[in-house]
């Protein structure tokens, strides 16, 4: 069965009949990225107006892998429960030489998670679960049909040109968030250019239905896989009891005879068996290495692949795009209500710049294991899978992608650093424990909070009493304080602090 | 811990013919994967980055006498 896609139609609104209005926040693109962050904002209380320019959720599966921080992030929302109820959630990954499997890892210990480490659901399905969300939010404007063509910055606002199915229309606002991706139209508009590499070799990517009983199966790689000619294959199983399949093909490829659906089917029935085949989507792609130089133009924010793009190997485009929005929505909205300078926001450029770099840097490593640039690559590449058969060392070598886990901002400056040895680290997500009332994150609020091993004292915040029981993953003595971020990172840890180096680490933490 | 420079095999002819043993009947492709495999067997054995970079530009510097085409 092929998703029923929903027609969402333009209708109209003040801009477009002749009335100008000052919005707090435009978001551009209506992908995982801006609706995150327009529901991140909306939880602060900050209204936005989200310009969409299709009718419709994406095409293809695209982004298929949701990683755990995406999915603590997205529940907040209620989004994460439908990704899982509705997907396909997995834990271990098989990787292959030839025919024979040569190791498999497991992403998450057998424990009391309340997410997994991944789970598969179709882009367009993410989407829908977030504008049926968005729907349910009053403070969220979202415009379907109403494509971003130009941004005008100014030092205090912005002034967007949409077009729309009725004509163009002028709108206006305070700041924007530019989540509409690797086309960026604001982008274009500022005349910024991506930097970093793109690379040569074409992969065929598809979503298929095969029409038999075939076992379920965590995500599988082949390196020279015996049903293909390429160097690699990937697939993964997804929502409708479909597959997601993908064939590294080499440079150079006609594009259009590879996306046939004769081809695609036939390569499929190689790789899955004999049996009837169906193609809901195909698509050729080839990786990319690149970003923006800097996320903040003065009031024009860059987030998801708008900002950056990387090889899909690793899921680490839409995760890292979710985690963009949770980072710039609280500080934005900080900054909209007066609570921090707006500077604050320039951490939002450092931070997630930082895992733009990491990100870019470990599937740039990944892209080079599955496309050995020169005679000399490709010979340790496969001296590496040939001792990876046997040794236990070569497994760690070899790299299919490193699949996405949060980005740790060491070295922010919004964090502290104190004399504490183990634990959670400054910049490091707030790990999820179950405890007595239920999964820690779901207590914490959309402010600065204390976790406290201890008595604690008054402090401009909430804070949550922690039970020694946990005290083993904060590396906690009775006395043990941590202060997080509205987005759940902690800024810093104490074994014994005053209250003057709680204050003086939060203020820090609000921009100085 | 310094890469070691100074002779340090026991019986430098015996390693030295074991070696060329190990290459005979191999084609130069062979050749070259069976010497990836035995760096990356060693590189794992020594485990210090150090020391592995100290080799890397010791094994990088051109030589010093060009022998004739």
């Amino acid at each position: 069965m092929a998703y029923a896609y929903r027609s969402h139609p333009w209708r109209s609104c003040p801009e477009a009949e002749g009335r100008a209005l000052r919005h707090p926040v435009l978001i551009a693109g209506g992908g995982p990225v801006g609706l995150t962050t327009a529901l991140e904002l909306a939880a602060y209380g900050i209204p936005s107006v989200v310009f969409e320019d299709g009718d419709r959720v994406s095409e293809g599966s695209r982004g298929l892998c949701w990683a755990k921080r995406s999915l603590e992030i997205l529940d907040r929302h209620g989004v994460a429960k439908r990704l899982i109820d509705k997907g396909y959630t997995w834990n271990t990954g098989r990787l292959f030489h030839g025919e024979q499997e040569i190791y498999h890892f497991v992403l998450q210990e057998q424990g009391s998670h309340k997410f997994p480490a991944f789970v598969n659901v179709q882009q367009y399905y993410a989407e829908e679960f977030l504008v049926e969300a968005v729907e349910r939010q009053p403070l969220i404007d979202l415009r379907w049909r109403s494509k971003v063509v130009d941004v005008r910055p100014g030092p205090d606002g912005v002034v967007l040109e949409v077009e729309t199915p009725h004509g163009r229309y002028s709108a206006e606002g305070d700041w924007l968030v530019a989540a509409d991706g690797t086309r960026s139209a604001a982008r274009r508009a500022l005349g910024l250019d991506f930097q970093g590499d793109t690379y040569e070799d074409c992969f065929l990517i598809a979503d298929v239905k095969v029409h038999a009983s075939l076992p379920k199966a965590d995500r599988r790689f082949w390196f020279h896989p015996s049903f293909h000619a390429g160097d690699t294959a990937l697939c993964h199983k997804q929502a409708d009891d479909q597959w997601r399949v993908d064939f590294q093909l080499g440079p150079e490829v006609d594009r259009e005879a590879e996306k046939a659906p004769e081809k695609v089917i036939a390569r499929v029935r190689k790789m899955l068996g004999d049996h009837p085949v169906s193609v809901e989507w195909a698509s050729i792609y080839t990786f990319q290495g690149r970003r923006l130089e800097r996320f903040r133009h003065g009031r024009v924010l860059f987030a998801g692949d708008s900002a950056h793009q990387v090889s899909p190997f690793g899921a680490r485009g839409g995760n890292s795009g979710i985690q963009d929005a949770e980072n710039l929505a609280w500080k934005l909205a900080f900054v909209i209500q007066g609570k921090a300078l707006e500077d604050l926001l320039d951490s939002y450029d450092v931070e997630r710049g930082q895992a733009a770099a990491e990100n870019i840097r470990l599937t740039g490593r990944s892209t080079r294991f599955l496309t050995p640039k020169s005679p000399a690559e490709r010979i340790f590449r496969d001296a590496v899978l040939h001792l990876a058969e046997k040794h236990l060392f070569a497994r760690g070598l070899v790299n299919s992608g490193r699949l996405s886990v949060p980005t740790v901002h060491e070295g922010s400056p919004l964090n502290t650093e104190t004399d504490f040895e183990g634990g959670v680290l400054p910049g490091e997500p707030c790990p999820n424990l179950l405890m007595e009332h239920g999964y820690l994150l779901d207590r914490l609020p959309r402010d600065f909070v204390g976790l406290a091993f201890g008595p604690a004292p008054d402090l401009p915040f909430p804070v949550i009493a922690m039970p020694m029981q946990a005290a083993s993953a904060f590396a906690a003595a009775p006395g043990t304080f941590y202060l997080l971020r509205p987005d759940q990172h902690v800024v810093a840890r104490w074994q014994d602090p005053d209250l003057k180096e709680i204050l003086a680490a939060h203020a820090r933490a609000l921009g100085g | 811990m310094a890469l070691v420079t100074t002779p340090n095999l026991r019986d430098p002819d015996g390693f030295y013919e074991a070696l060329m043993e190990l290459h005979e009947g191999l084609s130069p492709e062979e050749s070259a994967a069976l010497n990836a495999r035995l760096v990356l067997l060693l590189a794992n054995h020594i485990g210090d980055e150090a020391v592995l970079e100290e080799a890397f530009r010791a094994a990088r510097r051109p030589a010093l006498v060009q022998h004739s085409p």
